[in-house]
């Protein structure tokens, strides 16, 4: 999966650049955010603007990142998610877990 | 059974037990439900959908294989019929209970144990049972 990495004033911006999250891709996601939050700062900002189809696993890696940010003291934020896959955070509920920003301006601008 | 006299598409796919196919499979059932479904006006929503419960019940397949099970494959049979639609997954594995899968918690902030709630919710009917060839998750949905 190509995942873009951008510093913004202390805030890690993961942009994720494939169409589709699921559970072919998803381990690559977690580990990817769990190395980003090891690296320190203090926020975390997955840019889910180009995902337009997220299944159980690619919610799954999502969660990982959400509770070990908290283990860290850090913040974990989405944004951009396109209305099918704000679906899927609905469907589950998951949507008042995460902190959700329509876009990566929303959630930089926080 | 799915099988009819005025069944209108049969499709019968094999592929390797691995995730790598799971973008290959959801697309093959997203753009059948967007073909065979254009006067629905929710079509783009359940072919969506559709492909979401065929992604769920094919990493379901790969991840109850057995390990070292000679059968490394993965079948999906998908057949529509009356505006009825059938999928089937077929896996090798030990198997699972499904009605003892619980319903996710929405507190419960666990990695996993959400595909099948997607699939329970998003189609009409959901069985998995033993058969000769293997367990089979069978699926179905009315496409009107």
């Amino acid at each position: 999966m190509k995942i873009l990495t951008e510093q913004h004033d202390g805030k890690t911006v993961l942009s994720l650049k494939d169409a589709r999250l699921d559970a072919h891709n998803s381990a690559e996601l977690k580990d990817r955010i769990l190395k980003s939050l090891e690296e320190g700062g203090r926020e975390i900002i997955v840019d889910l603007h180009d995902v337009q189809f997220i299944d159980s696993s690619g919610l799954g890696a999502l969660l990982s990142g959400h509770k070990n940010a908290i283990q860290r003291s850090m913040r974990f934020v989405l944004a951009g998610p396109q209305p099918r896959v704000m679906v899927m955070f609905e469907l589950t509920r998951l949507q008042r877990v995460f902190e959700i920003y329509p876009g990566l301006r929303e959630a930089l601008e926080d | 059974m799915c099988d009819s006299a005025k069944t209108v598409l049969n499709l019968d796919i094999i592929v390797p037990n691995k995730t790598r196919y799971l973008r290959l499979i959801g697309a093959i059932a997203e753009e059948i439900a967007k073909e065979l479904t254009v006067d629905n006006p929710d079509h783009d929503a359940l072919a969506y959908h559709l492909n979401l419960v065929v992604t769920e019940a094919v990493t379901n397949a790969i991840q109850y294989a057995c390990p070292g099970e000679s059968n490394d494959t993965v079948r999906i049979f998908l057949s529509i019929e009356n505006n009825d639609l059938c999928v089937r997954v077929y896996d090798y594995g030990k198997g699972f209970n499904l009605e003892a899968l619980p319903i996710p918690d929405a507190d419960d902030l666990s990695e996993r144990g959400r595909g099948i709630f997607f699939i329970r919710t998003l189609m009409d009917k959901v069985e998995y049972r033993k058969t000769d060839c293997g367990n089979v998750l069978e699926m179905r949905k009315r496409l009107n």
